[in-house]
């Protein structure tokens, strides 16, 4: 059985792979928006993201104790030390591919938040109090955003919905949960995964029918990201993101 | 971010209404006192007409010149530094909506304005056609750049025009944050690594002179000076401005032991001011005219970006019209 500290670590680790992977999703956006808008409004998303990285990455840092950085955690670990979501990794597609994954990931980071708001680990708690405000806002945005597109034009209707169809078999890993999730739900009074599900569902069914779209069927669903086993298009987003450390490592910029 | 659009010709057809002397001279006496013209009050035709090219070129700049920082967002070699060039192209946006809104006050709108940038009538500031190459530039670009734009616009915020200066004053406040930043990661580079010094002498090398040019061509050849400066829509001159900047700029330079490229760069110790050398004014002509290394490029970059937008711009639309027929209903 995996030591209760131990599993805070890797658990606060995860927190931040998932922000930063989907800051650095939506950083390749910035200057293609489709109004100027939403392109204030990305930005600040993915700012949002990358902050809550640094603070997830920074405590990992002290909780581990052997005076890792948040840019060690960012820069220098290898594509299989990562444990984000398969779905925070998949490329942007278009814009309704962008908005479809940002909804279901955020109707599930924020209810995986507001648990963490009353768990046993202090400073876990306060960063998700911080990260819950913002996502809260985030998650406002880009439904009604969803909602447009689903209630918008026939071609915006059949795009969306090819989008949500696509990114399904991606929203099976946010609940599978390991022992990792089970101590800090035991130990830390964390989230449980099951009722998060349920009323993951149920949110995302709200949102979807008010987009006049259709929930797709159950289906095989994909994972990976939580054991290191990324899809084919996390090594280029890892390789860029970290060039510049890799090409001059041990530098201050 | 700024544009050297002060000077540069617009190819906006010219329609001119009749004014009365007694307007003009009100007028005239009006800027004279330093009252701030506001979109309600009477203007000349030209002055209108002035301020729409400068003030849509200037937020044309802000958003073209997203895309050379954009560049290195993906790459940026911390967190921390990708945190703050975000927070630097998300204000640019920022400025870019400002600048929009204030010329929105004179009559044109903001999808006309589109228009004028994607079919190239209507211009951005040049420097955004040169690329950056390594992560210097971007420190390169905040320090010389911004610089050069904040020597520019800190004369623009008590611009006649009141929606105007009202946004340059905002806008000013950012931009000279902007500028210590990109300074601070020229300062890092230079207390780094010989790599990453002879990264920041290479990055200005190549960003020198072009923000020189920044400022428009030289006083003798400008041509919309002193209308500008009679209706108080310019402060000083173009060179003025540019041995201003010249001046700030050299002992910042030395006192990271970076070297200016300009073998000429001599202080006159009478004057108090730096002599430098010939601008290369044939560069500034050929990169105007669509000939510099990136000018295709962030045309394209916009142009799909506008292009790609289309069926989320009709989706959203379309579902307001919606919504108010049900509404209706």
């Amino acid at each position: 059985m995996m030591k209760k500290e131990d599993a805070l670590l890797a658990y606060t680790l995860r927190l931040g792979d998932n922000a930063l992977i989907i800051a650095q999703r939506l950083i390749e956006l910035v200057t293609h928006g489709p109004e100027l808008e939403e392109e204030m409004a990305n930005a600040n998303f993915a700012l949002d993201y990358l902050g809550q990285a640094r603070m997830f990455y920074s405590y990992a840092g002290e909780l581990e104790g052997e005076g890792r950085k948040e840019d060690e955690f960012a820069f220098m670990r290898a594509e299989q030390e990562f444990r984000n979501f398969l779905l925070l990794e998949q490329p942007n597609g278009h814009f309704g591919d962008t908005i479809a994954r940002s909804v279901m990931f955020e109707v599930f980071y924020l209810m995986q938040l507001e648990a963490l708001v009353d768990c046993a680990d202090e400073r876990l708690a306060e960063i998700a109090a911080r990260a819950a405000k913002e996502i809260r806002y985030h998650l406002r945005h880009d439904s009604q955003w969803l909602i447009r597109l689903g209630d918008g034009t026939e071609e915006s209707h059949e795009k969306i919905q090819s989008s949500v169809a696509e990114l399904w078999r991606f929203t099976g890993e946010l609940f599978a949960g390991d022992e990792i999730d089970e101590i800090m739900r035991a130990e830390f009074s964390g989230p449980d995964l099951e009722s998060i599900q349920a009323a993951w569902r149920e949110s995302i069914a709200a949102i979807l029918a008010e987009a006049t779209l259709q929930m797709p069927d159950d289906q095989w669903m994909d994972k990976g990201g939580r054991t290191g086993r990324h899809s084919e298009h996390f090594g280029p987003l890892i390789a860029e993101m970290q060039y510049m450390q890799r090409s001059y490592p041990g530098l201050d910029w | 971010m700024y544009t050297q659009g002060l000077d540069q010709k617009s190819s906006q057809s010219a329609e001119i209404k009749v004014e009365s002397a007694e307007d003009n001279a009100r007028f005239q006496a009006h800027v004279d006192a330093e009252e701030k013209i506001e979109p309600k009050d009477w203007m000349p035709e030209a002055y209108r007409r002035t301020l729409v090219r400068q003030i849509s070129q200037h937020a044309h700049s802000e958003i073209i010149g997203m895309q050379p920082e954009g560049n290195w967002l993906t790459r940026a070699p911390s967190l921390r530094r990708k945190s703050i060039l975000l927070a630097k192209i998300q204000d640019e946006a920022g400025h870019g909506l400002y600048l929009y809104s204030a010329a929105e006050t004179l009559g044109i709108s903001r999808e006309q304005m589109g228009d004028q940038l994607l079919a190239g009538t209507a211009k951005y500031s040049s420097i955004f056609n040169y690329p950056t190459l390594t992560w210097a530039d971007i420190g390169a670009v905040g320090w010389l750049v911004d610089g050069a734009a904040i020597m520019n616009q800190i004369p623009l915020c008590r611009c006649s025009y009141g929606p105007y200066s009202r946004a340059m004053i905002r806008i000013c406040k950012e931009e000279s944050f902007h500028q210590r930043q990109g300074y601070e990661i020229m300062v890092e580079l230079c207390r780094g690594s010989k790599e990453q010094k002879e990264m920041a002498q290479d990055a200005l090398n190549r960003w020198w002179w072009p923000s020189l040019m920044m400022f428009g061509p030289s006083d003798k050849d400008s041509q919309h000076s002193a209308q500008s400066m009679a209706w108080k829509i310019k402060r000083f001159s173009n060179d003025e401005l540019r041995q201003k900047f010249v001046d700030v700029t050299v002992p910042q330079a030395e006192f990271i032991g970076l070297k200016m490229p300009d073998d000429d760069l001599v202080y006159d110790e009478e004057s108090g001011h730096y002599r430098y050398g010939e601008i290369n004014w044939q560069e500034f002509t050929d990169v105007l005219a669509g000939n510099g290394q990136c000018n295709r490029e962030r045309m394209r970059t916009r142009r799909e970006a506008h292009q790609n937008g289309a069926w989320v711009r009709e989706a959203a639309q379309a579902h307001a019209a919606k919504k108010v027929a049900r509404a209706a209903a």
